[in-house]
């Protein structure tokens, strides 16, 4: 499905931060913003949920860390046990370190690709930017008309008293964020 | 949030085009003459590192200048020279981003990118401590034809593999993914196959607000491991002596002293490189005498506690009562070593409180040669750590010496041409300072902060 969104480009967070609220006040959804650096407090505007990440980092880590003590235990107490320094097979303070830097290994690792799969950051993934200015100095916001009473006169007259330095209209393929 | 005016991180008055000028212009230049001459010494210094290694290597052990008393000389004594280096690096971008110390945004990138190159060093001398590197594959506990045999898992030497390998993993993932916004914006400046590369290497980044807000989260999440994992690592090294029943070796104290040890360490080499790199690369905007007085202040107060560290070593081997600890720190400091010793506690403990004062913080010069004095220190700080305490064991029949041989010195200076060879190539190629984070703490986007957002929705309907 293709559909017709906004693209309005400004030069600074606090012109974005006020079409955005224009935006909300208008009943025109805000599908995206981007920016050359996080913005704080642009995640209620948009609608953005909390990320989900530290649960992954923390199942990461819990994974890691029984891995490596069933695998210490394994080895040293079943599979081939061999007498170091007459301590016990299973000596459970020398596999602290290990445990640790594993359970610390796997949670970073799940938290990265975590992050990059569920961000679509891959090798070869295209940009889809509409204005290469957003990783420079410039603020792009992409919204949607939900409300058919809101027309483009209402939409370039919001733009214009929040002060957008830009803005098209942009056909876009399904759901384009 | 705090009530405060927003602290000053940079000067001159940055604009947003100001930053991403002034960062990634630099990568897109052929490089300047000094940069060349530089680039050509260090890696005359890693080729004289590689030569040495390779006929290390196809010689054997017994071009180094050890004995059977004196096992380990300056492969281990460089080992954990590097891997302290690298320390700073990991507290700057991780401690300091969950202290939210904003100063941080303008060195983290360069220092992290300085841990990388240091562990990267540090992985040789083991490698080549072995004697026969290609069976460094055995350190990994895989199925295998001999058993299995799998590894001992209670040796602090194969604890070091796990530290040293994840914290190597660790830090190349956080920072490259602290690079990924940055890289985006180099791809969108440039044309043609550079263009293609980078715009791989970005992996599609497009500045997302949800992208961000994940990112944040992830680099949140990444400081808070990479924290107690840079304590652990250190930790872990100084297991391989403390669990040893070597007299000076054998401490308790072993762990904080050596992460103490290697914080401050890592800072002076951090200054070292920032106060070149600041001149170099025309980044005096961006790291400021502040930033330099910071780090001075930090040195210091690690410096003070490494001084600590060595009195309380002294204290616990006359308090020990053992005749042979106190035996190896009296002979640390009037035996046929003493000039290390001394060289250690005057360039560690004595020289950095110089620092104290503000006149010698704005001298940049002077702070630069104090870092030069703090990484010989702590060179030397290991050196006498091992050799010393070695080389007078429980058996005075066993005694011995040990002096470097060619090969020896050769692959220390070596690593430091691979150190600086990967440094100067980062710097031209890569965006030395993390653009997207210092655009974060711009005066002129904090002074007009959102902070009420209705303000705005009725600033943005009246007009």
């Amino acid at each position: 499905m293709s559909r017709r969104i906004h693209v309005a480009l400004f030069d600074s967070e606090d012109t974005l931060f006020a079409a955005a609220h224009a935006c909300r006040k208008l009943g025109v959804e805000i599908l995206d913003v981007r920016s050359p650096y996080p913005l704080h407090g642009i995640d209620e505007l948009v609608g953005i949920r909390r990320t989900r990440l530290p649960a992954v980092c923390l199942t990461g880590g819990v994974v890691g860390l029984l891995v490596a003590l069933r695998f210490q235990y394994w080895t040293s107490s079943f599979d081939w046990p061999i007498n170091v320094g007459g301590k016990p097979w299973d000596s459970l303070p020398a596999f602290a370190p290990v445990a640790f830097e594993l359970t610390v290994l796997v949670a970073g690792l799940a938290t990265v690709f975590g992050l990059l799969l569920r961000s679509g950051l891959l090798p070869g993934r295209a940009a889809a930017l509409h204005d290469p200015r957003v990783t420079d100095d410039h603020f792009a916001m992409h919204v949607a008309r939900v409300d058919a009473a809101v027309t483009d006169r209402d939409m370039d007259e919001m733009w214009q008293a929040t002060g957008a330095v830009e803005t098209r209209c942009v056909i876009v393929e399904e759901d384009a964020r | 949030m705090s009530s405060h005016a927003p602290e000053r991180v940079i000067d001159g008055h940055k604009t947003l085009t100001d930053v991403t000028h002034d960062v990634f212009s630099p990568l897109e230049t052929r490089g300047g003459g000094r940069w060349w001459a530089a680039f050509l010494v260090a890696l005359s210094a890693l080729l004289l590192g590689v030569a040495a290694v390779t006929y290390q290597v196809s010689t054997g052990i017994g071009t180094w200048g050890l004995n059977r008393t004196v096992g380990w000389g300056f492969d281990i004594t460089n080992f954990v020279f590097w891997v302290g280096i690298g320390h700073a690096g990991t507290l700057i971008s991780a401690v300091l981003l969950l202290f939210r110390q904003k100063w941080r945004t303008s060195i983290n990138r360069a220092a992290e990118a300085m841990t990388l190159f240091a562990v990267m060093c540090a992985g040789v001398f083991p490698l080549i401590h072995m004697g026969r590197p290609w069976l460094a594959h055995w350190v990994f506990p895989y199925p295998n034809m001999r058993g299995p045999l799998w590894v001992n898992w209670r040796s602090p030497l194969l604890w070091d593999v796990f530290a040293i390998g994840t914290y190597l993993t660790i830090s190349a993932l956080f920072w490259y993914v602290g690079l990924i916004p940055d890289l985006a914006t180099a791809r969108d400046r440039a044309t043609g196959l550079r263009r293609r590369v980078l715009g791989l290497l970005a992996l599609g980044w497009n500045g997302s607000a949800r992208t961000w807000s994940r990112y944040e989260i992830a680099c949140t999440l990444l400081a808070g491991l990479a924290t107690p994992l840079v304590v652990s690592v250190h930790s872990v090294v100084s297991s391989d002596f403390a669990t040893a029943v070597i007299p000076g070796w054998h401490a308790t104290l072993f762990p904080p002293y050596f992460v103490i040890g290697a914080v401050f360490s890592g800072f002076a080499m951090v200054l070292t490189l920032m106060l070149v790199a600041r001149r170099v690369m025309h980044f005096e905007e961006y790291i400021t005498p502040r930033h330099i007085g910071a780090m001075c202040k930090i040195v210091v107060f690690t410096g003070t506690i490494v001084g600590l560290a060595y009195l309380t070593e002294i204290f616990t081997a006359w308090y020990s009562a053992s005749p042979y600890e106190q035996f190896v720190f009296l002979n640390r400091a009037t035996g046929p070593m003493a000039w290390a010793f001394w060289t250690m506690v005057s360039c560690n403990v004595i020289a950095p409180q110089l620092l104290w004062f503000r006149k010698v913080r704005t001298n940049l010069r002077l702070v630069f040669l104090l870092s030069l004095v703090i990484n010989v220190g702590m060179w030397f700080e290991r050196f006498v750590i091992i050799v010393s305490s070695l080389s007078r064991d429980f058996l005075p029949s066993s005694w011995s010496g040990y002096t470097p041989s060619a090969i020896e010195v050769a692959t220390l200076i070596g690593s430091f041409g691979l150190f600086f060879t990967a440094f100067l190539l980062f710097c031209r190629f890569v965006p030395m300072i993390a653009a997207a984070e210092v655009k974060t703490v711009l005066v002129k986007r904090r002074a007009t902060a959102h902070a009420a957002p209705a303000a705005h929705a009725v600033h943005g309907r009246a007009t």
